[in-house]
């Protein structure tokens, strides 16, 4: 099965046709309430290739973590993709019954979330843990399974792994945690990981560890990963790409380099301006008045209009399209002609 | 190398008198861990103690802001705690200049502001319990008005005391908890992670509007964070605390500029880059260990790239270099540390 699964990757990279890991097209979640249906995510695409890491980045409720449980099959009712589709490796996914779904979750998809002591089961040792995923998505026997365990231990990190394969989760630090809960989603050698947060309920010296060790894994086993959080430091350091995200859209996408140094919209501009420099004091930080409009109040056209220093007439009526920038694709009518000086 | 010993419990030059608005000294919080007691009687259990805090001395200039820095379980919060008063200390000294007066001298700013204010309580309510409890103000008009006015101080409108505290964003009931803090003209503030609950751009106002209120009010700031950048940013002097000590403490420039401990190397080569994407660098493998049981001597040694046999067996004394960095660490002390690149 292992063997197979790597003749497949081979196969598709040899193959005329070379899809992207994850292609998401359109996508758009919707929650129904009792006052009406909250967008949660409009009309979002984006792809994601092999080796490839790219964030998602943005503040609360901007429906960053929706995108990635969206792809993950795990909406919690009654929230459900009302729009557009998601491809892995070229097949949609986002129509599956959920005993498919459930195959290909842990399997092909791997999931890291942002706390590691809700992710892992309190009553069993990290090696009973793994052992049955692996056994779950793999075929092997209890003790290839065990021995696959440790050397996921070890792969992540995790010192005397065959000794503490057998401990409980509480008896790890936070760090040491999170790294199994990275060797669980690496377990069946998944081609998508997606990491919600995974750093945040970390201290820094441990943050920077675990980012490090995603890039490793990243590079290492030419996995697509899809990274979830609101650090713009975390992001500038592990992305290849970035697609910033301000209510339920992404306004701004493209590499690393084009969105941190030279952001087009103005909210990613905002958002890089509002961390303190370390270079030095400065008298005051560049502030963003106001805060994200909640799912039930997203104002008509752009929705960063109302905070906006530059928005025009347009800006409050049509919604603007991504468009190409410099390095980056953009979506703010500055760039598309629609604001008239 | 010019540095003289400075006791750690000894006196230093300059305390309590002059410019200083809280002068620390010794300051020591133990907590009693121990097993209730009919187990410690039947399985002969010992009594357990945790040093939250182990003897840690500093002042806060008047009009300035001391960050203390460190991550978790380092004891940061529990100086926070102690120096508000919601503690009491086991041994030590927390002695704040009389200037101000007695009560409400000071208050405290929390982390998170969903579950600092009383979701019952309107906000007017909430922002007048202090004024009314130490009775500041004679009559409800006069309450109202000062009430009113604290709103208007932190960006809110008078009418937004009507309402209920989760009809407002993290950003906005943060700025309730500062009107709240403000609410007995404390001459120095307690901010224990103000912003670390908030998004980047709300936690931009934030830190604008705490630096406003400084400048205008004349506050005094001790404040908590883990976040390096936030406090550089508000900082004029910053202590780095490891295990329930002050590693390191310095004005920020030198600190940033100029770090000795290899704990504060440590931590500032962690923050993220912005203006070096996908940079390698090396990571320094450890985590903090429990300050139930801490290591010998210096307490940072097992992760120390510096460390030596001294280090495991004695605690580092507090040294005082170049007037007013003061630092804890054999390996500066005997010079065993390169200055630039020993990441």
């Amino acid at each position: 099965m292992l063997m197979q699964a790597h003749a497949t990757t081979t196969g598709h990279s040899g193959a005329a046709i070379a899809h992207p890991v994850l292609e998401v097209r359109n996508l758009r979640v919707v929650f129904p309430t009792r006052h009406g249906v909250l967008n949660a995510v409009s009309d979002v695409s984006l792809t994601i290739n092999k080796g490839e890491i790219l964030g998602l980045v943005g503040e609360s409720g901007a429906g960053k973590s929706m995108t990635g449980m969206a792809t993950l099959g795990l909406l919690e009712p009654p929230g459900r993709i009302a729009e557009g589709e998601i491809l892995l490796d070229g097949r949609r996914i986002d129509n599956l019954p959920e005993r498919e779904m459930a195959k290909i979750r842990g399997r092909r998809i791997g999931a890291i979330f942002q706390d590691p002591l809700t992710s892992l089961h309190p009553l069993f040792t990290v090696g009973a843990q793994l052992v049955e995923t692996i056994r779950l998505h793999l075929h092997l026997s209890r003790s290839q399974a065990r021995r696959r365990a440790i050397d996921l231990l070890k792969e992540v990190g995790i010192p005397a792994a065959s000794d503490r394969i057998d401990d409980y989760p509480h008896q790890f630090s936070g760090g040491m945690r999170q790294r199994v809960v990275i060797a669980l989603a690496l377990a069946a050698e998944p081609e998508l990981i997606i990491a919600d947060e995974p750093t945040t309920a970390l201290d820094v010296s441990i943050q920077a560890q675990i980012t490090a060790l995603l890039r490793r894994i990243c590079r290492e086993r030419a996995a697509a990963v899809m990274l979830v959080t609101h650090d713009m430091g975390v992001i500038a350091e592990t992305a290849d790409r970035v697609a910033v995200l301000y209510a339920g859209r992404i306004v701004e996408v493209g590499h690393v380099d084009a969105v941190i140094h030279a952001p087009k919209h103005p909210y990613a501009k905002g958002l890089m301006d509002s961390i303190p420099p370390l270079e030095g004091r400065v008298a005051r930080l560049a502030q963003i008045d106001g805060s994200m409009p909640r799912p039930d109040s997203i104002p008509e056209g752009c929705a960063f209009h109302s905070r906006c220093t530059l928005a025009g007439p347009h800006c409050r009526i049509a919604v603007p399209g991504l468009v190409e920038t410099e390095g980056s694709r953009t979506a703010c009518w500055l760039y598309s002609g629609g604001v008239e000086a | 190398m010019s540095a003289k010993s400075v006791g750690v419990t000894g006196t230093r030059k300059g305390t309590t008198e002059a410019g200083a608005a809280l002068a620390v000294r010794a300051l020591v919080k133990t907590f009693d861990i121990s097993a209730p007691f009919l187990n410690r009687l039947i399985e002969r259990k010992p009594r357990r103690y945790l040093r939250a805090v182990d003897e840690i001395s500093f002042d806060v200039p008047k009009g300035g802001c001391l960050s203390l820095v460190g991550e978790s379980g380092c004891g940061k919060s529990t100086v926070a705690r102690l120096v508000v008063g919601l503690y009491s200390p086991t041994s030590g000294e927390i002695a704040f200049s009389n200037s101000g007066g007695e009560q409400g001298l000071t208050t405290m700013v929390f982390q998170d502001p969903y579950s600092s204010l009383n979701p019952r309580w309107r906000v007017f309510d909430i922002v007048a319990e202090p004024i009314r409890e130490l009775k500041l103000r004679s009559t409800e008009n006069e309450v109202r008005a000062r009430v009113e006015e604290l709103l208007q101080t932190v960006g809110l409108s008078p009418r937004d005391g009507r309402k209920y505290p989760h009809e407002f964003s993290g950003g906005q009931r943060q700025r309730i908890s500062i009107a709240r803090a403000l609410a007995t003209e404390p001459a120095f503030l307690v901010c224990d992670e103000p912003t670390s609950a908030l998004d980047v751009s709300v936690q931009a106002q934030i830190l604008n509007l705490m630096r406003d209120l400084q400048d205008r009010l004349g506050l005094t700031y001790l404040f908590i964070s883990h976040d390096m950048s936030v406090v550089r940013h508000m900082s004029d002097r910053i202590a780095v605390m490891y295990l329930g000590r002050i590693v390191e403490e310095a004005p920020s420039e030198t600190l940033f500029e100029e770090p000795l401990h290899p704990y504060t190397r440590l931590l500032l080569d962690t923050i993220p880059a912005l203006d070096a994407p996908n940079r390698d660098r090396e990571i320094t493998a450890g985590e903090v260990p429990s300050p139930i049981d801490p290591p010998s001597g210096c307490a940072f040694h097992p992760r120390c790239p510096l460390a030596n046999q001294r280090c495991k067996s004695e605690r580092p004394a507090v040294l005082l270099r170049d007037g007013d960095h003061q630092i804890a660490c054999h390996a500066v002390e005997e010079g065993r540390y390169a200055p630039a690149g020993m990441t």
